[in-house]
Protein backbone atom coordinates (compact mmCIF):
# COMPACT_ATOMS: atom_id res chain seq x y z
CA UNK A 1 0.00 0.00 0.00
CA UNK A 2 3.23 2.25 0.77
CA UNK A 3 4.84 2.17 -2.25
CA UNK A 4 1.61 1.93 -4.49
CA UNK A 5 1.56 5.60 -5.26
CA UNK A 6 5.49 5.40 -6.34
CA UNK A 7 6.63 7.66 -3.65
CA UNK A 8 9.87 7.35 -1.73
CA UNK A 9 9.89 6.46 1.36
CA UNK A 10 10.56 9.51 3.42
CA UNK A 11 7.85 11.47 0.85
CA UNK A 12 5.35 8.60 2.14
CA UNK A 13 6.20 9.84 5.68
CA UNK A 14 5.20 13.46 5.05
CA UNK A 15 2.16 12.23 3.27
CA UNK A 16 1.55 10.53 6.19
CA UNK A 17 2.22 12.90 8.66
CA UNK A 18 0.51 15.53 6.87
CA UNK A 19 -2.62 13.39 6.73
CA UNK A 20 -2.42 13.12 10.82
CA UNK A 21 -1.74 16.47 11.75
CA UNK A 22 -4.62 17.80 9.60
CA UNK A 23 -6.95 14.82 10.98
CA UNK A 24 -5.90 16.14 14.54
CA UNK A 25 -6.59 19.94 13.65
CA UNK A 26 -9.89 19.21 11.84
CA UNK A 27 -11.02 17.07 14.57
CA UNK A 28 -9.61 19.10 17.76
CA UNK A 29 -11.26 22.46 16.24
CA UNK A 30 -14.57 20.45 15.81
CA UNK A 31 -15.12 19.24 19.45
CA UNK A 32 -13.82 22.73 20.25
CA UNK A 33 -16.81 23.95 18.55
CA UNK A 34 -19.28 21.68 19.41
CA UNK A 35 -18.51 22.49 23.43
CA UNK A 36 -18.57 26.16 22.83
CA UNK A 37 -22.32 25.42 21.47
CA UNK A 38 -22.90 23.47 24.46
CA UNK A 39 -21.91 26.32 26.67
CA UNK A 40 -22.29 29.62 25.31
CA UNK A 41 -24.92 28.89 22.78
CA UNK A 42 -27.65 28.83 25.12
CA UNK A 43 -30.06 31.83 25.43
CA UNK A 44 -28.89 32.77 21.39
CA UNK A 45 -29.90 30.66 19.14
CA UNK A 46 -33.19 28.51 20.22
CA UNK A 47 -32.52 24.68 21.73
CA UNK A 48 -33.20 23.01 18.28
CA UNK A 49 -30.90 24.70 16.27
CA UNK A 50 -28.25 24.43 19.13
CA UNK A 51 -28.98 20.72 18.91
CA UNK A 52 -29.10 20.24 15.34
CA UNK A 53 -25.74 22.45 14.85
CA UNK A 54 -24.12 19.96 17.59
CA UNK A 55 -25.38 16.93 15.93
CA UNK A 56 -24.56 18.03 12.37
CA UNK A 57 -20.70 18.17 13.98
CA UNK A 58 -20.49 15.05 15.54
CA UNK A 59 -21.50 13.20 12.02
CA UNK A 60 -19.17 14.86 10.16
CA UNK A 61 -16.00 14.29 13.07
CA UNK A 62 -17.60 10.25 12.80
CA UNK A 63 -17.75 10.89 8.91
CA UNK A 64 -14.17 12.09 9.21
CA UNK A 65 -12.77 9.25 11.30
CA UNK A 66 -14.13 6.59 9.19
CA UNK A 67 -13.37 7.84 6.01
CA UNK A 68 -9.78 9.36 6.13
CA UNK A 69 -8.63 7.89 9.82
CA UNK A 70 -10.13 4.13 9.35
CA UNK A 71 -9.20 4.67 5.65
CA UNK A 72 -12.56 3.40 4.06
CA UNK A 73 -12.91 6.01 1.50
CA UNK A 74 -9.83 4.71 -0.01
CA UNK A 75 -10.96 1.09 -0.05
CA UNK A 76 -12.98 -0.99 -2.69
CA UNK A 77 -16.55 0.99 -3.31
CA UNK A 78 -18.47 -1.81 -2.99
CA UNK A 79 -16.82 -3.09 0.50
CA UNK A 80 -16.92 0.42 1.64
CA UNK A 81 -21.20 0.07 0.89
CA UNK A 82 -21.19 -2.98 2.88
CA UNK A 83 -20.46 -1.45 5.99
CA UNK A 84 -22.39 1.91 5.53
CA UNK A 85 -25.51 0.76 3.97
CA UNK A 86 -26.54 -1.57 6.51
CA UNK A 87 -26.34 1.40 8.56
CA UNK A 88 -28.99 2.77 7.21
CA UNK A 89 -31.21 0.96 9.29
CA UNK A 90 -30.29 2.87 12.17
CA UNK A 91 -32.25 5.93 10.59
CA UNK A 92 -35.63 4.14 11.01
CA UNK A 93 -34.21 2.87 14.65
CA UNK A 94 -33.41 6.58 15.67
CA UNK A 95 -36.40 7.75 14.23
CA UNK A 96 -39.20 4.98 15.71
CA UNK A 97 -37.95 4.92 19.09
CA UNK A 98 -37.67 8.50 19.77
CA UNK A 99 -41.27 8.93 18.28
CA UNK A 100 -42.52 6.23 20.27
CA UNK A 101 -40.72 7.41 23.47
CA UNK A 102 -42.25 11.07 23.09
CA UNK A 103 -45.25 9.20 22.82
CA UNK A 104 -44.82 7.88 26.08
CA UNK A 105 -44.47 10.84 27.38
CA UNK A 106 -47.32 12.04 26.08
CA UNK A 107 -49.40 9.16 27.30
CA UNK A 108 -48.11 9.51 30.99
CA UNK A 109 -48.78 13.22 31.21
CA UNK A 110 -52.44 12.53 30.32
CA UNK A 111 -53.12 10.00 32.53
CA UNK A 112 -51.44 11.95 35.27
CA UNK A 113 -53.36 15.50 34.59
CA UNK A 114 -50.16 17.47 34.08
CA UNK A 115 -50.74 17.73 30.47
CA UNK A 116 -50.08 21.46 29.43
CA UNK A 117 -52.99 21.33 26.88
CA UNK A 118 -55.44 19.41 28.74
CA UNK A 119 -57.13 22.90 30.94
CA UNK A 120 -58.09 24.34 27.57
CA UNK A 121 -58.90 20.92 25.44
CA UNK A 122 -61.25 19.28 27.21
CA UNK A 123 -63.30 22.68 27.99
CA UNK A 124 -63.48 23.49 24.66
CA UNK A 125 -64.26 20.57 23.14
CA UNK A 126 -67.66 19.97 25.48
CA UNK A 127 -68.69 23.52 24.40
CA UNK A 128 -68.43 22.45 21.06
CA UNK A 129 -70.30 19.02 20.99
CA UNK A 130 -72.39 20.75 23.43
CA UNK A 131 -72.03 18.35 26.38
CA UNK A 132 -73.64 19.25 29.00
CA UNK A 133 -72.12 18.57 32.84
CA UNK A 134 -74.05 16.67 35.54
CA UNK A 135 -74.05 20.21 37.62
CA UNK A 136 -74.97 22.35 34.90
CA UNK A 137 -78.84 19.80 34.77
CA UNK A 138 -81.24 22.42 36.51
CA UNK A 139 -81.63 20.97 39.51
CA UNK A 140 -85.33 21.20 40.20
CA UNK A 141 -87.77 19.68 37.68
CA UNK A 142 -91.68 19.56 38.71
CA UNK A 143 -94.27 18.23 36.50
CA UNK A 144 -97.44 20.76 36.04
CA UNK B 1 11.83 -14.26 1.80
CA UNK B 2 12.73 -17.21 -0.52
CA UNK B 3 9.41 -18.79 0.85
CA UNK B 4 7.21 -15.55 0.54
CA UNK B 5 7.95 -15.71 -2.56
CA UNK B 6 6.89 -19.00 -3.55
CA UNK B 7 3.39 -18.43 -2.18
CA UNK B 8 2.89 -15.42 -4.24
CA UNK B 9 3.56 -17.21 -7.24
CA UNK B 10 1.58 -19.81 -5.78
CA UNK B 11 -1.12 -17.21 -5.51
CA UNK B 12 -0.74 -15.86 -8.51
CA UNK B 13 -1.16 -18.98 -10.52
CA UNK B 14 -4.50 -19.62 -8.32
CA UNK B 15 -5.99 -16.14 -9.45
CA UNK B 16 -5.71 -16.76 -13.09
CA UNK B 17 -7.15 -20.20 -12.75
CA UNK B 18 -9.47 -20.07 -10.12
CA UNK B 19 -11.04 -16.45 -10.48
CA UNK B 20 -14.63 -18.29 -9.97
CA UNK B 21 -13.59 -20.18 -7.06
CA UNK B 22 -12.62 -17.73 -4.60
CA UNK B 23 -8.94 -17.00 -5.87
CA UNK B 24 -9.39 -13.59 -6.59
CA UNK B 25 -10.10 -10.93 -3.78
CA UNK B 26 -13.39 -8.65 -5.13
CA UNK B 27 -12.74 -6.11 -2.23
CA UNK B 28 -8.86 -6.24 -2.16
CA UNK B 29 -8.57 -6.73 1.43
CA UNK B 30 -7.29 -9.43 3.48
CA UNK B 31 -9.61 -11.94 5.58
CA UNK B 32 -9.03 -10.38 8.53
CA UNK B 33 -8.93 -6.96 7.77
CA UNK B 34 -12.43 -7.33 6.34
CA UNK B 35 -13.58 -9.73 9.55
CA UNK B 36 -12.47 -6.57 11.64
CA UNK B 37 -14.89 -4.58 9.59
CA UNK B 38 -17.76 -6.74 9.82
CA UNK B 39 -17.10 -7.13 13.49
CA UNK B 40 -16.67 -3.34 13.78
CA UNK B 41 -20.08 -3.22 12.39
CA UNK B 42 -21.85 -5.52 14.87
CA UNK B 43 -20.22 -3.59 17.53
CA UNK B 44 -21.65 -0.34 16.37
CA UNK B 45 -25.56 -1.81 16.07
CA UNK B 46 -24.66 -2.77 19.69
CA UNK B 47 -23.42 0.63 20.75
CA UNK B 48 -26.52 1.62 18.81
CA UNK B 49 -29.03 0.10 20.80
CA UNK B 50 -27.74 1.41 24.05
CA UNK B 51 -27.95 4.77 22.66
CA UNK B 52 -31.17 4.28 21.09
CA UNK B 53 -32.46 2.96 24.60
CA UNK B 54 -31.17 6.25 26.46
CA UNK B 55 -32.56 8.27 23.62
CA UNK B 56 -36.11 6.44 23.90
CA UNK B 57 -35.93 6.64 27.68
CA UNK B 58 -34.88 10.81 27.55
CA UNK B 59 -37.78 11.57 25.32
CA UNK B 60 -40.44 9.59 27.54
CA UNK B 61 -39.10 12.20 30.52
CA UNK B 62 -40.68 15.30 31.32
CA UNK B 63 -37.37 16.32 32.80
CA UNK B 64 -33.42 15.28 32.27
CA UNK B 65 -30.45 16.10 33.96
CA UNK B 66 -28.93 19.19 32.53
CA UNK B 67 -25.30 17.83 31.34
CA UNK B 68 -23.29 21.55 32.11
CA UNK B 69 -24.65 21.10 35.81
CA UNK B 70 -23.91 17.15 35.98
CA UNK B 71 -20.64 17.58 34.73
CA UNK B 72 -19.04 20.25 35.75
CA UNK B 73 -16.55 19.64 38.70
CA UNK B 74 -12.80 18.82 37.88
CA UNK B 75 -9.78 17.15 39.91
CA UNK B 76 -8.88 18.92 42.73
CA UNK B 77 -11.85 20.42 43.94
CA UNK B 78 -12.39 22.52 40.78
CA UNK B 79 -16.15 23.88 40.53
CA UNK B 80 -18.56 25.46 38.19
CA UNK B 81 -16.40 24.44 35.31
CA UNK B 82 -19.29 22.82 32.80
CA UNK B 83 -17.72 20.08 30.29
CA UNK B 84 -14.33 21.01 30.69
CA UNK B 85 -13.06 17.31 31.81
CA UNK B 86 -15.09 15.67 29.50
CA UNK B 87 -13.31 18.09 26.63
CA UNK B 88 -9.74 17.11 27.99
CA UNK B 89 -10.93 13.29 28.08
CA UNK B 90 -11.98 13.75 24.52
CA UNK B 91 -9.05 15.39 23.63
CA UNK B 92 -6.65 12.46 25.22
CA UNK B 93 -8.68 10.28 22.76
CA UNK B 94 -8.38 12.36 19.59
CA UNK B 95 -4.67 12.35 20.08
CA UNK B 96 -4.49 8.83 20.73
CA UNK B 97 -6.22 8.27 17.23
CA UNK B 98 -3.91 10.22 15.83
CA UNK B 99 -0.65 8.39 17.00
CA UNK B 100 -2.26 4.74 16.66
CA UNK B 101 -2.99 6.33 12.53
CA UNK B 102 0.97 7.27 12.44
CA UNK B 103 2.05 3.40 14.17
CA UNK B 104 0.00 1.89 10.93
CA UNK B 105 1.21 4.36 8.61
CA UNK B 106 4.83 3.47 9.61
CA UNK B 107 3.71 -0.13 9.80
CA UNK B 108 3.63 0.17 5.91
CA UNK B 109 6.79 1.63 6.01
CA UNK B 110 7.93 -1.56 7.50
CA UNK B 111 10.14 1.08 10.45
CA UNK B 112 8.80 -1.47 13.32
CA UNK B 113 10.87 0.73 16.00
CA UNK B 114 8.94 3.85 15.03
CA UNK B 115 5.60 1.63 14.99
CA UNK B 116 6.62 0.67 18.38
CA UNK B 117 7.11 3.96 19.51
CA UNK B 118 3.82 5.24 18.71
CA UNK B 119 1.74 1.90 19.52
CA UNK B 120 3.61 2.87 23.34
CA UNK B 121 2.45 6.39 23.05
CA UNK B 122 -0.97 5.40 22.31
CA UNK B 123 -0.97 2.72 25.07
CA UNK B 124 -0.39 5.59 27.12
CA UNK B 125 -2.86 7.99 25.89
CA UNK B 126 -6.09 4.88 26.44
CA UNK B 127 -4.36 4.33 30.02
CA UNK B 128 -5.05 8.45 30.34
CA UNK B 129 -8.31 8.14 29.50
CA UNK B 130 -9.77 5.17 31.60
CA UNK B 131 -7.93 6.83 34.27
CA UNK B 132 -9.63 10.18 33.29
CA UNK B 133 -13.22 8.16 33.17
CA UNK B 134 -12.16 6.39 36.80
CA UNK B 135 -11.99 9.58 38.29
CA UNK B 136 -15.33 10.81 36.44
CA UNK B 137 -17.01 7.65 37.70
CA UNK B 138 -15.60 8.21 41.46
CA UNK B 139 -16.61 11.90 41.63
CA UNK B 140 -20.19 10.80 40.46
CA UNK B 141 -20.60 7.93 43.06
CA UNK B 142 -18.90 8.93 45.72
CA UNK B 143 -18.96 13.21 45.81
CA UNK B 144 -22.50 13.58 43.84
CA UNK B 145 -24.31 10.17 44.94
CA UNK B 146 -25.47 8.89 41.46
CA UNK B 147 -26.23 5.56 41.58
CA UNK B 148 -27.13 2.76 39.10
CA UNK B 149 -30.62 2.70 40.78
CA UNK B 150 -31.03 6.54 41.83
CA UNK B 151 -29.89 9.94 40.46
CA UNK B 152 -30.32 13.08 42.45
CA UNK B 153 -30.11 15.56 39.10
CA UNK B 154 -32.89 16.47 37.66
CA UNK B 155 -34.34 20.13 36.07
CA UNK B 156 -36.50 22.37 37.14
CA UNK B 157 -40.57 21.98 35.54
CA UNK B 158 -41.64 25.24 37.26
CA UNK B 159 -40.25 28.85 38.08
CA UNK B 160 -40.31 30.06 41.51
CA UNK B 161 -37.91 30.52 44.20
CA UNK B 162 -36.14 28.17 46.93
CA UNK B 163 -37.69 29.48 50.61
CA UNK B 164 -37.29 28.44 53.89
CA UNK B 165 -38.54 25.89 56.20
CA UNK B 166 -40.45 29.23 58.08
CA UNK B 167 -41.80 30.53 55.12
CA UNK B 168 -42.96 27.14 53.98
CA UNK B 169 -44.73 26.38 57.16
CA UNK B 170 -46.47 29.69 56.98
CA UNK B 171 -47.67 28.66 53.12
CA UNK B 172 -48.63 25.38 54.18
CA UNK B 173 -49.71 24.98 57.67
CA UNK B 174 -50.48 21.21 56.94
CA UNK B 175 -46.62 20.36 56.53
CA UNK B 176 -45.60 18.97 60.06
CA UNK B 177 -41.82 19.89 61.36
CA UNK B 178 -39.31 17.51 61.83
CA UNK B 179 -35.58 17.10 62.59
CA UNK B 180 -32.82 14.47 62.24
CA UNK B 181 -28.91 14.37 62.97
CA UNK B 182 -26.91 14.39 60.05
CA UNK B 183 -22.88 14.54 59.55
CA UNK B 184 -20.93 17.09 58.29
CA UNK B 185 -17.51 15.71 56.90
CA UNK B 186 -15.00 18.67 57.15
CA UNK B 187 -11.59 16.92 55.75
CA UNK B 188 -10.82 14.16 57.91
CA UNK B 189 -12.80 15.36 61.16
CA UNK B 190 -17.03 15.17 61.54
CA UNK B 191 -19.56 16.95 63.60
CA UNK B 192 -23.16 15.94 63.79
CA UNK B 193 -25.67 18.93 63.86
CA UNK B 194 -29.72 18.90 63.42
CA UNK B 195 -31.37 19.49 60.64
CA UNK B 196 -35.07 20.68 60.66
CA UNK B 197 -37.32 19.73 57.89
CA UNK B 198 -41.46 19.68 56.92
CA UNK B 199 -43.30 16.42 55.73
CA UNK B 200 -46.54 16.28 54.28
CA UNK B 201 -49.18 14.06 54.88
CA UNK B 202 -47.98 11.26 51.94
CA UNK B 203 -44.46 11.42 53.93
CA UNK B 204 -42.70 14.20 51.08
CA UNK B 205 -39.67 15.32 52.99
CA UNK B 206 -38.98 19.35 52.13
CA UNK B 207 -35.68 20.94 53.34
CA UNK B 208 -34.20 24.15 53.14
CA UNK B 209 -32.07 23.90 49.97
CA UNK B 210 -28.62 23.23 50.73
CA UNK B 211 -25.37 23.41 48.46
CA UNK B 212 -24.50 19.91 47.47
CA UNK B 213 -21.23 19.82 49.12
CA UNK B 214 -22.76 20.80 52.66
CA UNK B 215 -22.36 17.64 53.89
CA UNK B 216 -18.62 17.20 52.54
CA UNK B 217 -17.35 20.73 53.17
CA UNK B 218 -13.94 20.86 51.55
CA UNK B 219 -12.13 23.20 53.87
CA UNK B 220 -14.20 26.44 53.90
CA UNK B 221 -15.20 26.35 50.85
CA UNK B 222 -18.95 26.40 51.51
CA UNK B 223 -20.18 29.09 53.36
CA UNK B 224 -23.35 29.13 54.49
CA UNK B 225 -26.40 26.82 54.30
CA UNK B 226 -28.65 27.94 52.04
CA UNK B 227 -28.13 28.78 48.19
CA UNK B 228 -27.77 32.40 48.51
CA UNK B 229 -27.66 33.02 44.62
CA UNK B 230 -27.42 36.70 43.24
CA UNK B 231 -30.78 36.68 42.28
CA UNK B 232 -32.57 35.39 45.48
CA UNK B 233 -32.69 31.42 44.59
CA UNK B 234 -34.61 32.03 41.56
CA UNK B 235 -35.33 28.67 39.82
CA UNK B 236 -36.05 29.19 35.90
CA UNK B 237 -38.41 26.22 34.00
CA UNK B 238 -35.70 23.99 32.93
CA UNK B 239 -32.72 24.91 34.68
CA UNK B 240 -30.57 22.02 36.59
CA UNK B 241 -30.45 21.19 40.00
CA UNK B 242 -28.23 18.43 42.47
CA UNK B 243 -30.24 17.34 45.20
CA UNK B 244 -27.67 17.39 47.67
CA UNK B 245 -26.85 13.80 49.28
CA UNK B 246 -25.34 12.40 52.49
CA UNK B 247 -25.02 8.85 53.34
CA UNK B 248 -28.00 7.19 51.96
CA UNK B 249 -30.35 10.31 52.53
CA UNK B 250 -31.33 12.53 49.65
CA UNK B 251 -32.09 16.38 50.86
CA UNK B 252 -34.46 17.56 48.44
CA UNK B 253 -35.01 21.18 48.18
CA UNK B 254 -38.47 23.42 49.31
CA UNK B 255 -39.40 26.05 46.96
CA UNK B 256 -42.81 28.03 46.29
CA UNK B 257 -43.76 28.27 42.25
CA UNK B 258 -45.41 31.77 40.59
CA UNK B 259 -48.55 30.21 41.47
CA UNK B 260 -47.58 30.42 45.28
CA UNK B 261 -47.86 26.38 45.51
CA UNK B 262 -44.95 24.83 47.96
CA UNK B 263 -43.22 22.00 46.25
CA UNK B 264 -40.45 19.69 46.72
CA UNK B 265 -37.92 18.81 44.44
CA UNK B 266 -38.38 16.02 42.17
CA UNK B 267 -35.20 13.42 42.09
CA UNK B 268 -34.64 12.87 38.56
CA UNK B 269 -35.20 10.11 35.97
CA UNK B 270 -33.91 6.88 38.11
CA UNK B 271 -32.40 5.44 34.74
CA UNK B 272 -29.28 8.15 34.26
CA UNK B 273 -27.30 6.16 36.96
CA UNK B 274 -27.50 3.15 35.36
CA UNK B 275 -27.38 4.63 31.78
CA UNK B 276 -24.67 6.74 31.71
CA UNK B 277 -22.44 3.93 33.69
CA UNK B 278 -23.57 0.97 31.71
CA UNK B 279 -22.90 3.02 28.42
CA UNK B 280 -19.71 4.65 29.23
CA UNK B 281 -18.80 1.63 31.31
CA UNK B 282 -19.01 -0.70 28.29
CA UNK B 283 -16.98 2.05 25.75
CA UNK B 284 -14.64 2.05 28.84
CA UNK B 285 -14.75 -1.95 28.51
CA UNK B 286 -13.71 -0.86 24.42
CA UNK B 287 -10.72 1.09 25.58
CA UNK B 288 -9.36 -1.71 28.14
CA UNK B 289 -9.50 -4.30 25.45
CA UNK B 290 -7.94 -2.01 22.57
CA UNK B 291 -5.10 -0.98 25.47
CA UNK B 292 -4.07 -5.39 25.82
CA UNK B 293 -4.41 -5.65 22.38
CA UNK B 294 -2.03 -2.63 21.59
CA UNK B 295 0.22 -3.80 24.28
CA UNK B 296 0.44 -7.21 22.77
CA UNK B 297 0.91 -5.69 19.05
CA UNK B 298 3.69 -3.68 20.69
CA UNK B 299 5.46 -6.50 21.55
CA UNK B 300 4.91 -8.31 18.74
CA UNK B 301 6.18 -5.80 16.48
CA UNK B 302 9.26 -5.44 18.60
CA UNK B 303 10.19 -8.95 18.41
CA UNK B 304 10.32 -8.65 14.79
CA UNK B 305 7.39 -10.97 14.15
CA UNK B 306 5.14 -8.49 12.00
CA UNK B 307 7.99 -7.46 9.83
CA UNK B 308 8.91 -11.28 9.13
CA UNK B 309 5.50 -11.19 7.53
CA UNK B 310 6.54 -8.66 4.98
CA UNK B 311 2.90 -7.11 4.57
CA UNK B 312 2.80 -4.36 6.29
CA UNK B 313 2.45 -4.80 9.88
CA UNK B 314 -1.33 -5.66 8.81
CA UNK B 315 -2.08 -6.92 12.15
CA UNK B 316 -1.25 -3.10 13.47
CA UNK B 317 -3.84 -1.83 10.76
CA UNK B 318 -6.19 -3.99 12.26
CA UNK B 319 -5.87 -3.06 15.98
CA UNK B 320 -5.46 0.57 14.66
CA UNK B 321 -9.55 0.28 13.22
CA UNK B 322 -10.47 -0.65 16.56
CA UNK B 323 -9.00 1.59 18.40
CA UNK B 324 -10.53 4.71 15.57
CA UNK B 325 -13.61 2.44 16.10
CA UNK B 326 -13.31 3.22 20.25
CA UNK B 327 -12.95 7.00 19.38
CA UNK B 328 -15.68 7.35 16.96
CA UNK B 329 -17.98 5.29 19.53
CA UNK B 330 -16.51 8.03 21.86
CA UNK B 331 -18.12 10.86 19.47
CA UNK B 332 -21.53 10.07 19.91
CA UNK B 333 -21.43 9.04 23.12
CA UNK B 334 -20.22 12.52 23.94
CA UNK B 335 -23.05 13.91 22.16
CA UNK B 336 -25.43 11.78 23.63
CA UNK B 337 -24.47 12.10 27.77
CA UNK B 338 -22.39 15.43 27.51
CA UNK B 339 -23.41 17.96 24.68
CA UNK B 340 -27.52 17.61 24.06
Amino acid sequence: MAHSHGLSIEEQRKADIGIGVKGFIILLLITFGEVAVAIFGKGLLPGLVLRLIMIALSLYKAYYIVSIFMHLGGEVRSMAMSIVLPMLLLVWAVIAFLWQGEAVRDSRNYVNGNDPLKEKAPKAADDRLGIQKADDLPKNISFE
Amino acid sequence: MAHDTAIETENQTAEQHDTWNGGESPFKASYGKLMMWYFLLSDAFTFAGFLIAYGSLRFSMNAWPVPDHVFSTLPFGGENAPLIFVTIMTFILIVSSVTVLRAVQEGHLENTNATVKWLVITVIGGAAFLGCQAWEWNNLIVQEGVTIYNNPFSSHLDEGKYITLVEAKANNPSLMQMEMDVTIHNGDAHTTESLPYLVDKDGNKYFEKVNHHYFHRHGDAVEGKLVGTTDGGKVEKGEGYLIAYSEGEYFPGVYQTAEGVVKTEEMGPKSFGTLFFFITGFHGLHVFSGLVMLIVMAMNTASGFYRSRNNGHEMVEKIGLYWHFVDLVWVFVFLAFYLL
